[in-house]
């Protein structure tokens, strides 16, 4: 294992993330602050409690898993294009590296940057809405496990990419839509009958809905089958980004 | 002495089809420096490329120190630097930073004094905190064979480092080459100024369309292709040689003002006293003589001609 290479790799991504911290934590903030006062503030004081909790906390896990899921992404995915693009990836190819240290550098620094985030709207929610949190090992392991997953996923979408439109595009179309889908601002409950069993083939139903059971100890589906979906989505990713190293795909010519 | 690169029977195909390596065989000495000539499209950058991991093979074999470059890429890579022909940097970072990254990836300890003496060496000390994107494009180049020697590798490939590079900054890197190969570094580089194989090389390979034309020794090449030319200055100008002189296979100089024999070096008589001789007898008059060793370059350029 060549561990002056994760580091070099991990420690050059957060000083990026450093250089870019307006971007990076600021603009996070802002949108979920605009969240809470449209949907916790404006809409929620007409919405009754969700499962017993107030509208303005329940979003709280939702948003908060919605800005980590599209950060991780688009983070992870530029990490890994900026270099193929420029062509500073030659370094990595011909250095004494294996994939192992290239994916734990590069995903490990964009998951650790969408647990900061993760955490710092955790800390913004505090400032409009009351909130328990019933499970917070839980809680931490779930947010650090979905940065991971989708850093990963990021990861496989930035060596996909063939450039920057191709970048935008499965988090525009793929990712958006299912984030919006999977029950940030409403419990799959609350759906009518054959909408809620297409909702069920949304991985991001499962994220939130644990995710809320960390906070509310309530869950839309039960907390054995998210984790079910999590891991068997984390596996697959892993698989991914194994057979794209072992075959050189858009990578080595 | 050893070969510490060997290539064996190396194809490569892109995915388009293209054929740009047709079994290549190339043993490299340790410590010697290799210069690779050949026009472009020829394939110089995929055989480095290769070597370096950047491509993969399509068949054939490589090592590097022993270690096949597929199998043990870690062995192999650790000996090696290489410097791109295209100048590839992370634009928004520190001089000093980067090369730091480069020794890091390489599985190198962080080591201050030693990139400061990299950095030094090649002139980049006083940019050490400039950010990438704001430094020339010679400076850029500089940061490029910086970071390759950030690890201290024993095998440096370069790859065409003169390209757009001014008079003083290719002087400057044959001295940073010269003190690599006395620290025992294997150098190969690459490059379209003949020039630059004359002046630095120990072996010269000429690569042309995917093959190896020929690897020597660059002195032997030179005696053994080496023909001299006899420029002979006339009093008065002629119109066209003289009958009596086809033998002597003579060109016209411009204007006729002279005219010039090839000869062979290794030859057991070069025929200019005979020459010189029958241009008396043939009522011309000299003025002066002056010879001229052919270059790599005329040789280069035969043997790629030949070849089409
Ligand atoms: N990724 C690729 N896909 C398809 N063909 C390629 C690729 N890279 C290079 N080639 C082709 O392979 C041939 C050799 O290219 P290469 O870059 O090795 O030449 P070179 O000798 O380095 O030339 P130059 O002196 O111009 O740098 C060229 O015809 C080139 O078009
Ligand atoms: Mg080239």
């Amino acid at each position: 294992m060549n561990f002056h290479a994760i580091r070099v790799i991990f420690l050059r991504e957060m000083a990026r993330f450093r250089r870019t911290i307006m971007e990076s934590l600021i603009s996070p903030v802002i949108s979920t602050s605009l969240y809470f006062v449209v949907f916790g503030a404006a809409i929620g004081t007409r919405i009754a409690a969700v499962d017993g909790v107030s509208y303005g906390a329940f979003i709280v896990p939702g948003l908060i898993m919605l800005t980590v899921i599209t950060q991780s992404v688009s983070n992870a995915s530029f990490a890994i294009h900026f270099p193929k693009f420029i062509g500073s990836i030659y370094e990595l190819l011909s250095a004494p590296v294996s994939y192992v240290e290239i994916v734990i550098g590069y995903v490990g620094a964009a998951a650790v940057k969408s647990v900061l985030i993760g955490l710092v709207i955790l800390a913004t929610a505090y400032l409009f809405v009351d909130l328990p949190i019933a499970h917070p090992v839980a809680m931490f392991a779930l947010l650090a496990v979905t940065s991971f997953s989708f850093s990963l996923f990021g990861f496989i979408i930035g060596i996909w990419a063939k450039d920057f439109q191709q970048l935008q595009l499965i988090p525009l179309l793929v990712l958006t839509p299912l984030i919006f889908l999977g029950g940030s601002f409403y419990s799959v409950d609350m759906l009518p009958g054959v909408w809620r069993t297409i909702a069920l083939f949304n991985p991001v139903v499962y994220l939130v809905s644990v995710f809320r059971w960390s906070f509310f100890d309530t869950a839309d589906v039960p907390v054995a089958v998210s984790l079910l979906a999590i891991a068997a989505f984390t596996a697959l990713c892993l698989t991914a980004v194994w057979w794209i190293f072992r075959t050189g795909w858009r990578i080595r010519q | 002495m050893p070969s510490i690169v060997s290539v064996r029977d190396l194809t490569k195909t892109y995915a388009s089809g293209f054929q740009a390596l047709k079994s290549v065989n190339l043993e490299i000495a340790e410590g010697e420096i290799l210069a690779l000539l050949g026009p472009n499209g020829a394939g110089k950058t995929t055989l480095i490329s290769t070597i370096c991991g950047i491509v993969q093979p399509t068949s054939g074999q490589i090592s590097v120190g022993g270690h096949d470059v597929v199998r043990d890429f870690r062995g192999a890579r650790d000996l090696i630097g290489l410097v791109p022909q295209e100048i590839t940097l992370e634009p928004f970072e520190k001089v000093f930073n980067a090369v730091s990254f480069s020794r890091g990836l390489f599985g190198k300890a962080p080591d201050a004094a030693y990139v400061e003496r990299v950095l030094r060496q090649l002139s980049l000390w006083d940019k050490k905190d400039s950010i990438i994107q704001r430094l020339s494009g010679g400076m850029k180049r500089r940061v490029l064979i910086a970071k390759a020697l950030a690890h201290g590798p024993r095998v440096l490939f370069l790859d065409e480092p003169s390209a757009g590079v001014d008079v003083e900054l290719r002087k400057d890197m044959w001295a940073v080459v010269a003190d690599l190969k006395v620290a025992g570094v294997t150098i190969i580089l690459t490059t379209h100024y003949i020039e630059e194989a004359e002046a630095i090389a120990d072996r010269v390979g000429v690569i042309n369309k995917g093959e190896i034309l020929l690897v020597e020794d660059k002195a032997a090449l030179m005696q053994r292709m080496g023909q001299k030319r006899l420029h002979i200055d006339l009093a008065a100008p002629i119109a066209a040689v003289p009958e009596a002189l086809a033998a002597y296979a003579l060109d016209l100089g411009p204007e006729g003002r002279s005219v010039i024999f090839t000869y062979d070096t290794k030859g057991e008589r070069t025929g200019i006293v005979t020459l010189l001789n029958d241009l008396r007898a043939a009522g011309l008059q000299m003025t002066d003589l002056a010879t001229r060793q052919s270059s790599l370059e005329d040789i280069f350029v035969g043997l790629v001609r030949g070849q089409v």
